[in-house]
């Protein structure tokens, strides 16, 4: 599959090739502006296989949306290839591209009931009044919606009307399904309880699925592949755990994930090992990821959970670097605390809550380490 | 808490009955609110509600008959319409009495217009008999002053009617004074045995006194008194017993009024016009005197009061129901060629960036900020034979010269006039309502599989319903209602209810046909809105949000 990531100097490299045998969804070269001035979407590239899980991460304005209008057809593209099946889809009208869409604000018509909602799609594809009906209640209990087929959409509570905007959007039996947010304006406990539904939904029906969303929790737990966007581009493409553990630039590291990093500037490297020497005059191990030779400016990341300070768990000739317990807090199942770490005093580390795990107390000063594995040094 | 409901009403904490505590909470709460707003209300109240009500009344009352014609009315009372004779003498004598007090008070000419609405020539009738009346009752006046010039004079009648205190006080005021005159008191001997004459000299004395404020003292008495005193006297009044003022006179009168030269007041009248001969004249009278009449709303569906009760007009009278239903279709024409043309800009107008649009809606407001007078007017320049307009199409060759477009003073000119400016009424609440329909539901309509047509037909138009229902109401009923532009471009054949209205209410001065119609045309408003509410649901009405 084609994984595509971006050096320092912003070039794409292929990291296999761009358009696969078995690619569904193609983006190929695509750009928007919409001012004629400002490019939204710079050179796309991203194809995907027949039944994945596609999230579309990122801040807003980087230009997801765009992209997943683009697909949809409700937007065009000023320049590139969207294809669908092998086939160009640029000048196909949205309605004729036979892609299921689920908006964040639901969009159920209002004037109309849910059965009526459902069979929409089945009515303008001139289909006969006994299917229509079958297909309408096969798409209300897929998701326990059977007894509220004669309600209006205002008489539906959020979870509900975004229960019935996804069989709606399915009732077509589309190959392709986009989501632009759909959870967004629902609760926590009833947005897990939907995000394992959708997922389930997808993987039963064997579609293939575009899910555009801010929220980095959903996009890990939902997604096969996420597609990390800022700035109009495509950060990262990768499975949710290469994401979390391998970012491949200090904007995933930040955007994905807590993170703490330290700056500094590479002295040496040494195959897949790199000396940094941090601002504050502190030598570091780690793991070159962009950077390439001595010299260069480095933001070294690496996650709160995988910092140790328990001196009998860090091998003999790792690299420690003092610190000072600022504040600490007990959060049940794990404890967070901040530190003073070369000179900065936002450094987070994570334990977990285990009976032989020392609580530490502000002022105490301790030694931390890591695996030089877990430490990236990225683009700064 | 269900205890509290089996058991009884809801309990507060001390003990008092839950709702009337939360009333007792709410009650300055609603008292602060209505002192906010009680100024609009007053004002509203006084400036709006009043007089629409005042005018309502105008519609049915009809009081200036029996004001006017008691005595006439009340004899009328026994007298048969329906037959095919004339009413008895007595009646004729009322009309005298009546007509000469009306004439004294400038009241007949009015009386004589309000009966032309129903009967032509009533007018002219009443105004022939008010210059005559005056000289039909003298005969009597003459007569008694010819027996005895003690009757001539103001001085002498005054002891004799009124009561001697009065008359004291009247001798003794002057009108340089600068006082009120002494309100005239009748004397109570006088008025037991001369009841008719006591109450004719009552009614001159009133008339005298605070109408004419001339000095009763120096004013002769009208010949109606006289008149009234020969009635008195020839149907066997009894003075024997009477002493006071004027007692020796009187007797005097009684003993030769008998060989009086009467006067026979049907003949009399008939001289002077030969329509009170006519039974139409009389039945126009008798169906028109009840306090309360449906006369005006007849008339302004094109009907009349006869004898046989209501009957239609006849045929070439007939005139406000065919303007009541042309202004009907003209302002649904006006309405629907106001949504043919405001639904395309308010879409835009709520589908453009919102810089775009705000120039655009300048452009919708700019004939909101331009007079009324001055748009009609431009229609007029724009519309008429030598218009902008004709002259456009003759030189495009679309019209030859001599077979210009007749669009100005007709329904034509009305309908693109008031289209023109009644549009933005139409255009607001659209674009407000259109504002608010996300673009997500033409989006989904069409990833469903909509074709454009059919996600805006299905999807879009539905939801755009109550702005089109919100406009139709405020352009149909301004429209309804609107004067001054069918005034200016409308012509005979385009002009609407409202101009009858306003002319009746200015120049034939007929206010109750004006109220009748304007009642007519607000209860067919509220019936079509009545209507609309049935049908569409006044909730589904939207002025934006």
């Amino acid at each position: 599959m084609g994984q595509t990531c971006r050096d320092k100097n912003g070039e794409n490299i292929d990291v296999t090739t761009s358009s696969s045998a078995d690619a569904f969804v193609e983006f190929e070269r695509v750009q928007k502006s919409y001012d004629g001035e400002n490019l939204v979407v710079k050179d796309l590239n991203l194809s995907l296989p027949k039944g994945e899980f596609l999230t579309m991460l990122g801040p807003s304005g980087s230009g997801k949306t765009t992209c997943l209008m683009m697909l949809a057809g409700f937007e065009t593209a000023t320049h590139g290839d969207i294809r669908l099946d092998g086939k160009s889809i640029n000048n196909i009208p949205p309605h004729k591209r036979g892609i299921g869409m689920v908006f964040q604000n639901y969009a159920l018509f209002p004037h109309m009931t849910v059965a009526e909602n459902l069979s929409f799609p089945l009515e303008v594809r001139k289909m006969g009044k006994s299917d229509r009906e079958a297909k309408v209640k096969r798409a209300l209990d897929m998701v326990q919606m059977g007894s509220f087929a004669g309600r209006r959409p205002a008489q539906l509570s959020g979870g509900q009307q975004q229960r019935i905007a996804l069989s709606r959007a399915l009732v077509f039996e589309p190959e392709l399904v986009l989501m632009d947010e759909p959870l967004g304006a629902l609760d926590k406990q009833l947005r897990e309880t939907l995000q394992f539904e959708i997922t389930n939904l997808a993987h039963q029906l064997g579609i293939t699925t575009v899910y555009v969303t801010h929220d980095q929790t959903e996009a890990l737990t939902m997604s096969d592949r996420v597609a990390v966007f800022d700035d109009g581009r495509i950060q990262q493409l990768a499975a949710p755990d290469t994401l979390y553990e391998q970012p491949e630039n200090s904007f995933v590291a930040q955007f994905i994930g807590e993170n703490n990093t330290l700056e500094g500037v590479i002295e040496a490297i040494k195959g897949d090992m790199a000396r940094v020497k941090l601002d504050s005059g502190d030598v570091i191990v780690a793991k070159p990821i962009n950077v390439s030779k001595a010299g260069e400016r480095t933001r070294v990341s690496i996650r709160p959970e995988r910092v140790e300070y328990n001196k009998d768990r860090i091998s003999d000739d790792a690299l420690t670097l003092k610190a000072e317990v600022l504040e600490f807090v007990y959060m049940g199942d794990i404890f967070r605390t901040r530190l003073r770490v070369a000179g900065k005093d936002d450094f987070i580390i994570k334990t977990r809550n285990a009976p032989d795990v020392e609580r530490l107390k502000p002022g105490q000063q301790i030694e931390i380490g890591w695996l030089p594995e877990d430490c990236r040094a990225l683009d700064a | 808490m269900t205890d509290n409901v089996a058991n009884g009403p809801m309990l507060a904490a001390d003990g008092t009955s839950l709702k009337s505590s939360l009333n007792r909470a709410l009650r300055r709460q609603k008292l602060r609110a209505l002192m906010l707003i009680a100024p609009l209300l007053i004002f509203v109240l006084l400036t709006f509600v009043a007089p629409i009500v005042d005018m309502l009344f105008r519609s049915v009352e009809n009081q200036i008959v029996s004001d006017t014609l008691p005595r006439t009315v009340a004899s009328l009372k026994d007298w048969d319409e329906e037959g095919d004779t004339l009413p008895p003498p007595e009646t004729y004598k009322a009309l005298y009495e009546d007509i000469f007090v009306a004439k004294e008070r400038k009241l007949h000419t009015r009386l004589g217009s309000r009966l032309n609405y129903e009967l032509t020539g009533m007018s002219s009738l009443f105004r022939k008999t008010g210059r005559r009346v005056e000289d039909m009752g003298e005969v009597y006046q003459d007569q008694f002053e010819d027996l005895n010039p003690f009757w001539k004079d103001a001085e002498n009648w005054n002891p004799v009617m009124g009561a001697p205190a009065w008359v004291t006080a009247q001798n003794a005021w002057t009108k340089a004074s600068g006082r009120p005159q002494p309100a005239f008191v009748p004397n109570p001997a006088i008025a037991d045995i001369l009841p008719q004459t006591a109450a004719k000299f009552a009614l001159f004395a009133d008339f005298v006194q605070n109408e004419d404020n001339d000095n009763l003292s120096k004013t002769d008495p009208w010949a109606v008194v006289y008149s009234a005193l020969y009635d008195d006297l020839s149907t066997g009044a009894d003075i024997s017993g009477y002493t006071g003022p004027g007692a020796q006179e009187l007797q005097e009168a009684a003993a030769v009024v008998a060989s009086f030269e009467t006067v026979d007041f049907s003949a009399a009248m008939t001289k002077v016009d030969k329509d009170w001969s006519s039974l139409d004249v009389w039945q126009t009278l008798k169906v028109y005197s009840p306090d309360f009449t449906s006369g005006y709303f007849l008339n302004s569906i094109d009907m009349q009061k006869s004898v046989d009760g209501p009957e239609m007009r006849p045929e070439n009278q007939q005139f406000y129901i065919r303007l009541f239903v042309r202004t009907l279709i003209m302002s649904l024409v006006i309405t629907g060629s106001c949504i043919l043309l405001g639904y395309p800009v308010g879409f835009i107008l709520a589908n453009l960036p919102s810089k775009t649009a705000n120039l655009l809606m300048i452009l919708v407001l700019l004939p909101f900020w331009t007079s009324l007078l001055v748009r009609t007017s431009a229609w007029k320049v724009m519309l008429q034979q030598q218009g902008v307009v004709n002259d456009t199409l003759v030189w495009l060759g679309l019209v030859a010269d001599d077979s210009r477009l007749a669009l100005i003073n007709n329904s034509t000119g009305t309908v693109i006039a008031m289209t023109h400016i009644l549009l933005p009424f139409m255009i607001l609440p659209l674009y407000s309502v259109m504002k608010t329909i996300p673009v997500s539901y033409v989006r989904a309509a069409k990833s469903l599989g909509a074709t454009n047509w059919t996600a805006f037909w299905r999807v879009y138009f539905p939801q755009s319903v109550p702005g089109i229902g919100a406009g139709s109401i405020l352009v149909f009923i301004l429209s309804i209602g609107y004067y001054i532009t069918p005034e200016i471009v409308g012509g005979t054949s385009g002009s609407f209810i409202s101009n009858q209205i306003a002319y009746h209410i200015s120049s034939s001065l007929n206010w109750g046909l004006a109220a009748a119609l304007g009642a007519i045309l607000l209860v067919v408003v509220m019936g079509l809105y009545w209507a609309y509410d049935r049908i569409v649901g006044i909730d589904n009405v939207k002025l934006g949000g």
